[in-house]
């Protein structure tokens, strides 16, 4: 069974990493997709492979989500093409390592311009949409270092509890108008994001880190109809991380 | 219809009142159907019935039915 047969979803960050998982499932379950990157030429390929593969259309944009300017003229494009979307994933985000002795100001600025400011743009300029539809849903990238903390890790974590604040007030906010908003906050997922971290120390219960794939499973239940009444959610998927 | 009548039919609709109710002079937040939950209601209705798109700064601004008039002017809407 398709679960986003007839949905079209928007994903930030498509290139790589979660991103790039969410859009293969997302594109295996029949929805069609608006894959937003800075980098064009990966999601160029992205999206030959998946609308050869799963006969989905798909639409891509270079965009980056921290600049506004950008993002309005790539939903302007979308609205002048009548393509309306379904599901926002605020995927896109980066994860700077430093303690907080050795953080510089553009550290901080570049973390919470990606992850925090990017999410809130695209939110909003998603959000008209779904207003007219009555309808939608958007799943926000949160972290397990966003909800534990991590050593090292303040300003990345700081932006990620973000997250979780902005998901749960928004819940609140666009319940009346059946929106919904949930956040995912991942444990330790093999992606470029996470490359040559220490796993030794992690204690996980499962004894293995995640992959993409474990996150795209649950994005795909946030994005279908199955999760039709659930909002204000920050589900983990961390195989029982200790953190 | 004329643009003021697609206007006050946007109101009405969006904030769930009834039509007579609707003039230049009902303020945001005046009565208790036009809340911040019925305003991005009310601005989807406006951009549809209109078939612009507003600007944040204008959604923030809209603060009276003859404002949204006053804006939308600035979208090329004669009234």
């Amino acid at each position: 069974m398709k679960l986003l047969q007839g949905k079209t979803s928007i994903i930030t960050g498509a290139s790589k990493g979660l991103g790039k998982s969410i859009a293969q499932t997302f594109a295996m379950h029949g929805s069609d997709l608006i894959l937003l990157s800075r980098n064009l030429q990966a999601i160029s390929g992205l999206k030959t492979e998946l609308e050869s593969l799963y006969a989905v259309q798909c639409h891509i944009y270079e965009t980056d989500v921290t600049d506004l300017n950008s993002l309005k003229n790539t939903f302007a494009d979308l609205n002048k093409k009548k393509i309306v979307a379904d599901v926002l994933v605020n995927n896109a985000g980066i994860m700077i390592d430093s303690t907080l002795m050795t953080v510089k100001p553009e550290m901080i600025s570049n973390t919470y311009n990606t992850n925090v400011n990017g999410t809130i743009y695209c939110s909003q300029l998603a959000l008209k949409n779904f207003i007219k539809k009555r309808k939608g849903s958007i799943i926000n990238l949160s972290s397990i270092i966003g909800t534990n903390g991590s050593a090292g890790q303040s300003i990345y974590a700081s932006s990620k509890a973000a997250i979780i604040g902005f998901t749960k007030a928004l819940s609140k906010e666009l319940a009346p108008l059946n929106i919904r908003v949930n956040a995912i906050a991942p444990g330790f997922i093999e992606t470029d994001l996470t490359a040559g971290k220490d796993k030794a120390q992690l204690s996980i219960g499962m004894k293995r880190a995640g992959t993409p794939e474990d996150v795209a499973k649950v994005a795909l239940f946030l994005a279908s109809d199955l999760s039709d009444y659930v909002t204000g959610q920050v589900i983990g998927v961390d195989g029982g991380m200790i953190i | 219809m004329t643009n003021s009548e697609k206007l006050y039919n946007a109101f009405a609709e969006a904030l769930n009142i009834d039509l007579n109710k609707i003039n230049d002079n009902l303020v945001y937040q005046s009565i208790a159907q036009w809340d911040s939950i019925s305003h991005m209601v009310l601005i989807s209705q406006i951009e549809e019935a209109f078939n612009v798109s507003l600007e944040t700064d204008d959604v923030i601004d809209m603060s009276s039915v003859g404002k949204a008039k006053e804006i939308l002017s600035k979208y090329k809407i004669i009234f």
